[in-house]
Parts: C-alpha cells; sequence; structure tokens
C-alpha cells in the first residue's frame, strides 16, 4: 500500500468502505518503516502492541457496522517527549533512557479516544533543544527530501515521518519553532496552536511559558482535524484553555476571501534565501488572487525577538530540568558515594552538550547580580515583541512571512556554532514568545529540490481565520501544480 | 549589563555549580566560549528602552478576560485520584515499594 500520501479523509474512507483494514494499514506502516527508517531513523520506539490493538477494535466496529470515530484507524506518531503509558519516553536524552512513565499525555489519550492508532515514539534534539535533531542522542534524523540535510527540530522525527510516509500524521510541540520549522524543511504542514488551546499534561517540559504542543500532517484540513479533537481545556493542566474549541473543519468551508492578510516587512530583510523570498511573494499574490486584501504591516522588534528567546527559554529550561537528578526517575551515576555527587555525576553523563549549554546560561541569567540585567529585561522586551502582533492584528486578520531564511540545511553544517544555529530561529520565535497561532504550508521547492514553506500568523485563538488562509494557500499550491 | 563584560572561568564553575553540573576540564573553556557569544548578542537588547514596559511572564497577562485570570483558573479543592504508587516506584533507579532510595545525604 501507497503510505505517503494518505490524508485522514482518504484513511477513514479505505477503511469504511472496507477497502482496506485498520490492521492492514497500520502493517503497512510497520513494514515501510522497517524497510526505509534505518536510514530516516525518525522512530525512537514502536509500540506495535497497543497499536495493534487499537486496530482491531476499529476493525471489529467496521464489521459490526457500528458508527466510527472521527480518527478511526489513522496510524500518528508521537513526538518522543510526549508520555505514553508504559512505552519509553526518552525526550531524546540519555538521562531518561529506560523510562517508562505510567501515564498517557491528554493529547495522546484524546488522540486514541477519536480512534487513531499510535505507532511509536519519534526522534527529536534532546529535551526538544534545537533546529536540526542533531541534538538527539539517539543519533539525527535524516530529511527524506535529501537525505544528507537535516530535518529540521525539534520535532525533526514528526516532519520526517509524515514526509516518508511512516504515519498519516504526528504530534510535535514547539517552544521556538520546533514544529513549523521542521514541517518547512520536509515540506509537510505544521501548526503551532495558541498558547493554552491543547492540554501538556505528559509533555516533559522544556520552557513552560512558550511550549505548546501541535499536529504535523499532510494538509490544512488534517491538522483542523487534529486540533479539532486535541482543544480543549483539561483539568489536569491548568494553563490549558477554557475557550470553547469551534469546530475548525466547518470553519474550513468559509471563503478565505475578503480576509485582509499582512505582510511584515522585517520578515523579509537580509539573509532572507532569494528563492524562498520568490515563493512568499508568489504565494501572497496568490492570496490576492484568491480575494484576500495585501498590506504592509511593521512588527518593529522582530530583530530582539532572537535573543529575548535565548533568555526567557533557557532560564525556563535551567529551572525546568532541576527535576532530573537520578532520584525518581532515569539514568544515576553508578559510582557516587554521596547525594551531591550523584546528582552532578548523573546530570554531567545523562545530559548532552547543548543541553548543559542551555542549563547554564539559564542559570546564568536568572543568578543574582544578572537578574534585572537580564531576565527582567527580557520579560519587558516580550512585551514589546507582544505588542507588535497586537497592533497588526488590529489592522489584519492574518500575517504571512517566509518560515525559515534558508532551505534545510547539510547534516554537520552548524552544528559547531551554537550562535548560528540559534540565529536560524529569526522567524520563528516572536511568535513563540506572543503565544499567539500560526502554520507553515509547503509552497513550493528551491531548484535544488528542498522544500519551501510559508508561514502564516494568526492572533491568540484565531485558529479558525488561519486555517482558512492556510487552506488557500494549500489550494493555489495544487492549483499550480 | 556592560557592552563588554565577559564570563570568567570562575563564574562558569559557580554556575555549573548552580546547576549541579560537573563539567570536564574540556568542556569548561568550550562553555565559558559559548556563553560569552550568546550573552555578547543577548546585550543587544540593551538599545531599547525598556524603563516604562511591565514584564510579561505568561500570555495570560496580554490576554485580558480571553484567558481565566489565575485566581479564576484554580480547580475546587476536591479528592481525586492519583497515580498508583507501584509504576512510579518501579521507575526509579532504587527505591523499595515506598521510599526512593539515595547515597548518603549528610557528607562529613
Amino acid at each position: 500500500m501507497q503510505t505517503d500520501t494518505l490524508t485522514i479523509d482518504a484513511v477513514r474512507d479505505a477503511i469504511a468502505s472496507k477497502k482496506t483494514t485498520a490492521t492492514e494499514l497500520a502493517e503497512a506502516h510497520y513494514k515501510r518503516i522497517a524497510a526505509e527508517d534505518t536510514l530516516i531513523h525518525s522512530y525512537l520506539s514502536l509500540s506495535r502492541e497497543r497499536a495493534l490493538k487499537k486496530a482491531a477494535e476499529i476493525d471489529t466496529l467496521v464489521a459490526k457496522g457500528d458508527p466510527l470515530p472521527p480518527l478511526a484507524g489513522v496510524p500518528i506518531g508521537i513526538k518522543d517527549v510526549l508520555t505514553m503509558q508504559g512505552a519509553p519516553a526518552t525526550a531524546g536524552s540519555k538521562i531518561l533512557e529506560g523510562y517508562r512513565p505510567p501515564y498517557d499525555a491528554t493529547c495522546v489519550a484524546r488522540l486514541e479516544a477519536a480512534g487513531a492508532v499510535l505507532l511509536g515514539k519519534l526522534n527529536c534534539d534532546e529535551f526538544a533543544m534545537g533546529s536540526s535533531n542533531e541534538n538527539s542522542a539517539y543519533g539525527p534524523v535524516r530529511n527524506p527530501r535529501a537525505t544528507d540535510h537535516v530535518p529540521g527540530g525539534s520535532s525533526g522525527g514528526s516532519a520526517a515521518a509524515v514526509a516518508a510516509g511512516f504515519a498519516v500524521a504526528t504530534l510535535g510541540t514547539d517552544t521556538g519553532g520546533s514544529i513549523r520549522q521542521p514541517a518547512a524543511f520536509c515540506g509537510v504542514t505544521g501548526l503551532l496552536p495558541t498558547y493554552g488551546r491543547i492540554s501538556r499534561y505528559g509533555l516533559i517540559a522544556f520552557a513552560s511559558s512558550l511550549d505548546r504542543v501541535g499536529p504535523l500532517t499532510r494538509s490544512v484540513k488534517d491538522a483542523a482535524l487534529l486540533l479539532e479533537t486535541l482543544a480543549g481545556h483539561d483539568t489536569m493542566d491548568a494553563t490549558s484553555s477554557h475557550q470553547p474549541a469551534p469546530k475548525y473543519t466547518a470553519e474550513l468551508a468559509k471563503p478565505a476571501s475578503g480576509l485582509r492578510v499582512g505582510v511584515p516587512e522585517e520578515y523579509f530583510g537580509e539573509g532572507l534565501d532569494p528563492e524562498i523570498r520568490a515563493a512568499i511573494e508568489k504565494t501572497i499574490s496568490q492570496l490576492e488572487a484568491a480575494g484576500c486584501t495585501v498590506k504592509k504591516v511593521s512588527l518593529p522588534h522582530t530583530r530582539y525577538a532572537v535573543p529575548t528567546y535565548y533568555v526567557i527559554a533557557t532560564a525556563e529550561a535551567s529551572s525546568n530540568l532541576a527535576r532530573f537528578d537520578g532520584v525518581r526517575y532515569g539514568h544515576r551515576a553508578k559510582d557516587a558515594t554521596t547525594l551531591s555527587a550523584m546528582y552532578r555525576k548523573s546530570r554531567d553523563e545523562g545530559f548532552g552538550t547543548e543541553v548543559k549549554r542551555r542549563i547554564l546560561l539559564g542559570t546564568y541569567v536568572l543568578s543574582a547580580g544578572y537578574y534585572d540585567a537580564y531576565y527582567r529585561k527580557a520579560q519587558q522586551v516580550r512585551m514589546l515583541l507582544t505588542h507588535d502582533f497586537l497592533n497588526a492584528f488590529a489592522e489584519v486578520d492574518v500575517l504571512v512571512a517566509p518560515m525559515t531564511p534558508m532551505p534545510a540545511f547539510k547534516l554537520g553544517e552548524k552544528v559547531d556554532d551554537p550562535l548560528e544555529m540559534y540565529l536560524a530561529d529569526i522567524y520563528t520565535v516572536a511568535a513563540s514568545l506572543a503565544g499567539i497561532c500560526g502554520i507553515s504550508v509547503p509552497c513550493g521547492e528551491t531548484k535544488a529540490g528542498l522544500p519551501i514553506g510559508v508561514q502564516l500568523l494568526g492572533p491568540h485563538f484565531g485558529e479558525p481565520v488561519l486555517l482558512r488562509a492556510a487552506l488557500a494557500v494549500e489550494q493555489a499550491q495544487q492549483a499550480g501544480k | 549589563m556592560s557592552n563588554t563584560e565577559n564570563v570568567s572561568l570562575e563564574e562558569v564553575r559557580r554556575v555549573a555549580e548552580l546547576s549541579n553540573l560537573e563539567l570536564t576540564a574540556e568542556e569548561e573553556p568550550r562553555m565559558q566560549h559559548d556563553l560569552n557569544a550568546v550573552l555578547g548578542y543577548i546585550r543587544q537588547l540593551n538599545e531599547l528602552d525598556t524603563s516604562s514596559v511591565p514584564p510579561m511572564a505568561q500570555v495570560s497577562e496580554v490576554l485580558g478576560g480571553q484567558v481565566e485570570a489565575s485566581a479564576a483558573a484554580l480547580r475546587d479543592d476536591v479528592l481525586r485520584a492519583s497515580l498508583d504508587r507501584a509504576p512510579v516506584m518501579a521507575s526509579a533507579p532504587d527505591a523499595n515499594d515506598s521510599f526512593f532510595k539515595v547515597p548518603r545525604v549528610i557528607e562529613r
């Protein structure tokens, strides 16, 4: 079976009309993973038993003629920073090697309750810290579209699995771009929901004021379907919003014409790859042709987003990662004779270089004498960056911009220079800091065949309008093929 | 923060100690270099006058009524089931049925 072009609707139709079974579909995915993922390395572990049990349940429903749940038999992969009861949860780190959490993340439980078949856990940068997936302690993921290139990060496995036909959709997480950037690099769709839109219970925390869960899919409609399943308050996560979740797929039926589209000039400055610039400009004219009105807007503090992000994200990480101490779960150093030596040695052996670098940076900016100068300052600039967006959304419904300044780079190309790697996050981190929603949609490829993604941004809880604009981009792409 | 401030090796060691990290002799200068590079870049935030800007710790602070203020977000204080003890203890590197075991705490 051809697994690399299936959408959720296609899976549901095929299962409901008995062209295939959920079990056959799961097996087809496992077969493809066994054959091809040795090269791509997107999965860290497979949850075969659990997946086939769920698939059998769906097949029983079909046999009995019972109504099917919305994601009946849809094979989905889960980023390995989210917990599945009894399955390994490494967060891409040696410090959690062998850990099997005793509960499901809320998003995992909701997918399965909606009929999804959960295939396994996907590779990522260690504790979701990275933009290339080269920081995984279990080895990098390769970009299925160009295997000597990175898939992006930190949800590199999640993006690669969708691109390669190893899952119909996946869950990723986005703290500073970790869903949208790998989606752009691998040529798939990646949705960053509004902060608080999806529960984070069962997400191994990186930076709690920024972390979000979201889907990576092959279509805008699939992203809307998954958001519909996942959105909504969860008593287990006090930061999850009580705002009612609309029926996002119904919103997609509304036309994009009449939407006001803003083009932030700061996202088209120096350093933007010319082929990407051309693809984004073409997308903007397609939106105009679809009946949107386009106007220039300014987000004047954009150039301060990366430095602000690397203060706030590392500060929160240094606090969140204090829990990995070799006491309750994960790695413990063997030869330590005192408690404090055990903490230090366990963490030294368990954490990789980038994680240590961020813990040190975060501890530094929070330490006595530097707190006001760095951490408080960054929080103030975060307010300015957020008001840039609030001001823009007083004038327009959505913003359109490039997702990344360059296409997927080669494995090893940036690994020795952390600052250069951070600078590649220039178009992603401002939306993360502001808590607004966004999406990356494929909008072409470079002459070398590397995918290009366009970024659309919407206001807080503006997913209905965001998804409508994204669908217009997708339809223009398909019409242009 | 002055624009020329540099992190010394001694400060790297102190921050590592605060973080409960043990850096090797090779890691120390590498981390010193990286911290200085990133902090130097971060210091461009000084170009902005933020004296009248309130700090933003959470997204909910800018959303007005859209997201519950912290007090309204609190759940009722009712008894509910938590995780079973057995699988939690089984995840620990060293534990019995009810206690996590650790090396000697008092170091004298």
